[in-house]
């Protein structure tokens, strides 16, 4: 969750290279605004590249993300909920659900881009604290608002920082700064044929690296697991946070009046 | 009868009041690792930098609707209550959880609070 005030930017981009495709580039460009303690919401635009063929702003996400409990538990649920309205071409892969599989994202985005993609996803997401490690799993519903049927996915990960306390100086390269880790994702069928039959599953360590100016850089190569999963995925992306962005901006603008 | 049931849900839910004072006494019991540990101090300095100035002011003089932290309720709070404050927050009053920090990074910023008396 964001704190409250709060306003992070970030780019999640992906690239791959499917067997039968051509290599691609999926960006999003996310806005991260923590409304409440208990509420964060997010804006995402989404493009894509792809290789000797098209190049295309692709749609946009509206999420919200919902604490569930005021107080830390062994298990912190927070409800997401999103709306996206994206077309075929999108690359940005920012979860896998269904049978969502390399044939997608080996499609012709020329001909994909007239494709309207209007879906509603909820995710039930899990996280724990214990010892330092961050132990989360999510469960993925999506639903495309005409048709098709309701799809579903998960993804689980552990990550822990190189070391639990803090050094006293300011330092980029303090090991507590760096967050290493393993995540497992993929679809798991529809409501029509549930199961983890032609489905994609990836797995994929996670490095971040925070420096001490406060941005952070993440990566994370993925590794498909199943013949129906895309064979790697590199997912790369920056993210800055901007502490109480509406004192930031009141003071800009008493500065400006002066 | 409306406003029991809506006190009942206050308390129930974290709703009212400090979070220091919704802390559960036994949290007072628990000791800080780093007690009266320079180097954790200053390592609380630095977190607290980051994590915490933002809201509560980088000299803990608290900004717009986040209190300060350099009065007695905080200074007279036992370490083990800050912890517990810092690791719960008081979301509804937009004090978000910091349980994402790894446990000594909490106490380093309660080592620091208790310095900064």
């Amino acid at each position: 969750m964001e704190e409250p005030g709060n306003l992070e930017f970030a780019t999640k981009n992906v690239t791959g290279k499917p067997g039968g495709g051509s290599r691609f580039l999926g960006a999003s460009t996310e806005l991260e605004y923590g409304v409440r303690g208990w509420w964060t919401a997010e804006f995402y635009l989404d493009g894509q590249a792809t290789a000797g063929e098209t190049t295309l702003f692709t749609g946009y996400r509206i999420e919200n993300r919902f604490r569930l409990l005021p107080r830390e538990h062994w298990i912190n649920p927070v409800l997401y909920v999103e709306f996206e309205n994206i077309n075929g071409a999108d690359r940005a892969l920012l979860e896998v659900v269904g049978h969502d599989g390399k044939a997608d994202i080996a499609e012709d985005t020329g001909d994909a881009r007239f494709e309207k993609k209007r879906e509603l996803e909820a995710k039930l997401i899990l996280s724990s604290h214990f010892k330092g490690w961050t132990i989360a799993e999510n469960f993925i519903v999506e639903k495309n608002v005409r048709h098709a049927p309701f799809e579903f996915g998960y993804a689980a990960g552990v990550s822990r920082p190189l070391a639990l306390a803090a050094r006293p100086d300011r330092c980029s390269l303090c090991p507590e700064n760096f967050q290493v880790g393993v995540e497992m994702y993929g679809g798991l069928g529809t409501h029509e044929s549930f199961g983890l039959t032609e489905t994609s599953h990836y797995v994929a360590p996670t490095v971040a690296w925070t420096l001490a100016s406060g941005t952070t850089f993440k990566v994370s190569p993925g590794f498909g697991v199943t013949g129906t999963s895309a064979g790697f995925l590199l997912r790369f992306g920056v993210s800055y946070e901007v502490a109480q962005i509406g004192r930031a901006a009141r003071g800009l603008f008493r500065g400006g009046v002066r | 009868m409306r406003g029991c049931v809506g006190v009942f849900l206050a308390v129930s839910l974290g709703w009212g009041g400090s979070p220091i004072r919704r802390a559960p006494t036994t949290t007072a019991s628990v000791n800080n690792p780093f007690d009266a540990n320079e180097v954790a101090q200053r390592a609380g300095a630095k977190l607290y930098a980051r994590e915490c100035a933002a809201c509560h002011g980088a000299k803990l003089e608290g900004l717009g609707k986040a209190p300060s932290l350099n009065r007695a309720e905080v200074n007279q709070a036992a370490p083990g209550t800050l912890f517990w404050v810092l690791r719960n927050g008081s979301i509804w009053h937009g004090m978000p959880s910091f349980a994402h920090l790894p446990e000594q990074q909490r106490w380093q910023i309660v080592s620091f609070l208790r310095a900064a008396r």
